[in-house]
């Protein structure tokens, strides 16, 4: 039985058709899901396809920029934020970030032998908070909440984020190729006097280092975040690598 | 739904999360996108969409209900191929052919968004994402480089570049 296929055509819609999320696959831009229903590990009933309800955009209002969960990747390279355009641009290839979307990043889980959800790193170093809706209704939560929640019966509707005015450092450790994944991304951003820093690739998700941000030690780290071995890298390399990228990172907020 | 491919208005029968590729190929019998790797990772399925190149196999079709698509076979004809598919005839860029459609689709939105000559690392750029395990990549990248510049004949005049011919998009293997 083929899928059945709901198109909504606003957010409320959306919104509504998703109700708690009981039995409904959300089909956002399919560059995961479309690939895993045609080697047929994926047999939806219900997909909610929102590629009609309006949830794509970047807007700036005030000081708040706002990222619909549709928008494409591609729509952050280059866009409102520079750290976040850092990361983005690294996802798959320019093909891929113009079917991919931000909400597909945010609940993207594990690939088989890669970690996903590259955006998570400079969303969390931001204080970006995610909204969105199912069981219990609309709520907006800081990022890392969200990741280290059950994200299943939630449906994102958009990313929002205070306009960037801090330093900020990246550092990407990834094969030189277009459909690499990540090895182990490190994004670190400083407002007045408080620091964040954002981690991803190195776990089924983007995790805030919270003890790192108290010592300012890189080897702390590692006390935030378990690396996993996959077919990108071992845990092992990952943990000597990640101190090594917070370093550079925190050196490049130094110097900013 | 409907589709206009390659000019022509097309009602779609298959069902919503078909992918683009397999409507392409089994329903209207255009079959110029391959099924390569059908998980994103070859770039031998790219199509238009509404001009921007994307991968076939990752588009569920109803996503693109009422869009353009132009594939491979919409650029040119045998008798009148279009400058990069001479480029690539010419210029020995193609040998099993089966990378060839992606490649020339992406490499014309390329050469169509730059508006005139393109650069290695450009191509490269626009490039990267797409295997090709015969060519090694040189002569791809000397054929898009030359199209761009309306060298669409034999190889005689090298693309004015100034550079060594180029050796292989990062991380290939050599
Ligand atoms: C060749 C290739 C290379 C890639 N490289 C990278 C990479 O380097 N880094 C990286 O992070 N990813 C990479 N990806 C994975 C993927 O493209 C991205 O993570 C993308 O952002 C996922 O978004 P999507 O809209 O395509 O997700 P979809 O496939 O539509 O959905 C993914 C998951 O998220 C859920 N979902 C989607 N939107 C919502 C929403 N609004 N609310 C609730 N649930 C939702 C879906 O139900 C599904 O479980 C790559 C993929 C390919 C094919
Ligand atoms: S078949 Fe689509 S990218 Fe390989
Ligand atoms: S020509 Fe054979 S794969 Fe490119």
């Amino acid at each position: 039985m083929p899928a059945e296929a709901l198109v909504p055509t606003s957010a409320e819609e959306a919104a509504r058709l998703y109700g708690d999320g009981e039995g409904v696959v959300v089909f956002a831009g399919g560059t995961i899901l479309l690939p895993e229903i045609s080697a047929g590990r994926l047999k939806p009933e219900r997909a909610l396809m929102l590629h009609k309800s309006g949830l794509d955009g970047i807007s700036t209002d005030g000081g708040t920029i706002r990222i619909g969960a549709m928008t494409p990747v591609s729509a952050l390279v280059g866009g409102p934020s520079e750290l976040i355009s850092r990361f983005a641009e690294n996802v798959g290839d320019g093909e891929v970030r113009r079917s991919a979307t931000v909400g597909g990043n945010l609940c993207a889980t594990a690939g088989v032998g890669a970690q996903r959800g590259d955006l998570g790193a400079p969303l969390i170093a931001l204080g970006a908070r995610v909204r969105s809706t199912g069981k219990g209704g609309e709520r907006t939560e800081p990022v890392e909440d969200f990741l280290a929640g059950d994200r299943s019966g939630r449906l994102v509707l958009e990313v929002e984020l205070d306009a960037p005015s801090g330093k900020w450092g990246a550092e990407t450790l990834r094969r030189r190729h277009a459909h690499s994944y990540a090895i182990a991304n490190v994004a670190v951003a400083s407002n007045g006097g408080g620091l964040r820093i954002g981690v991803s690739g190195v776990g089924p998700t983007a995790v805030r280092a919270r003890a790192a941000e108290q010592s300012r030690n890189p080897d702390d780290v590692l006390r935030d975040v378990e690396p996993v071995d996959d077919a990108v890298a071992s845990a092992e390399y990952r943990r000597k690598m990640l101190p090594v990228l917070l370093r550079r990172a925190l050196d490049q907020l130094e110097t900013a | 739904m409907k589709l206009t491919v390659n000019g022509i208005e097309q009602e779609i029968f298959s069902p919503p999360l078909t992918p683009l590729l397999h409507v392409l190929r089994d329903e209207l019998d255009v079959t110029s996108p391959k099924a390569g790797c059908q998980q994103g990772g070859c770039g031998t399925c790219t199509v238009l969409i509404d001009g921007e190149p994307r991968r076939s196999c990752l588009t569920a079709v109803a996503a693109v209900d009422g869009s353009e698509i132009t594939t491979l076979e919409g650029l040119g004809e045998p008798e009148q191929l279009s400058p990069v598919q001479a480029a690539f005839h010419e210029r020995y860029a193609a040998q099993c052919g089966f990378c060839t459609p992606g490649m020339v689709v992406a490499a014309t939105a390329l050469i169509e968004r730059k508006g005139g000559p393109v650069e290695r690392d450009e191509v490269l750029e626009a490039l990267g994402g797409h295997y090709c395990r015969c060519t090694g990549y040189v002569k791809i990248v000397d054929a898009v480089m030359a199209a761009s510049r309306g060298q669409t004949g034999a190889r005689e005049d090298e693309p004015e570049t100034g550079e060594e011919a180029p050796v292989m998009i990062p991380g290939s293997p050599a």
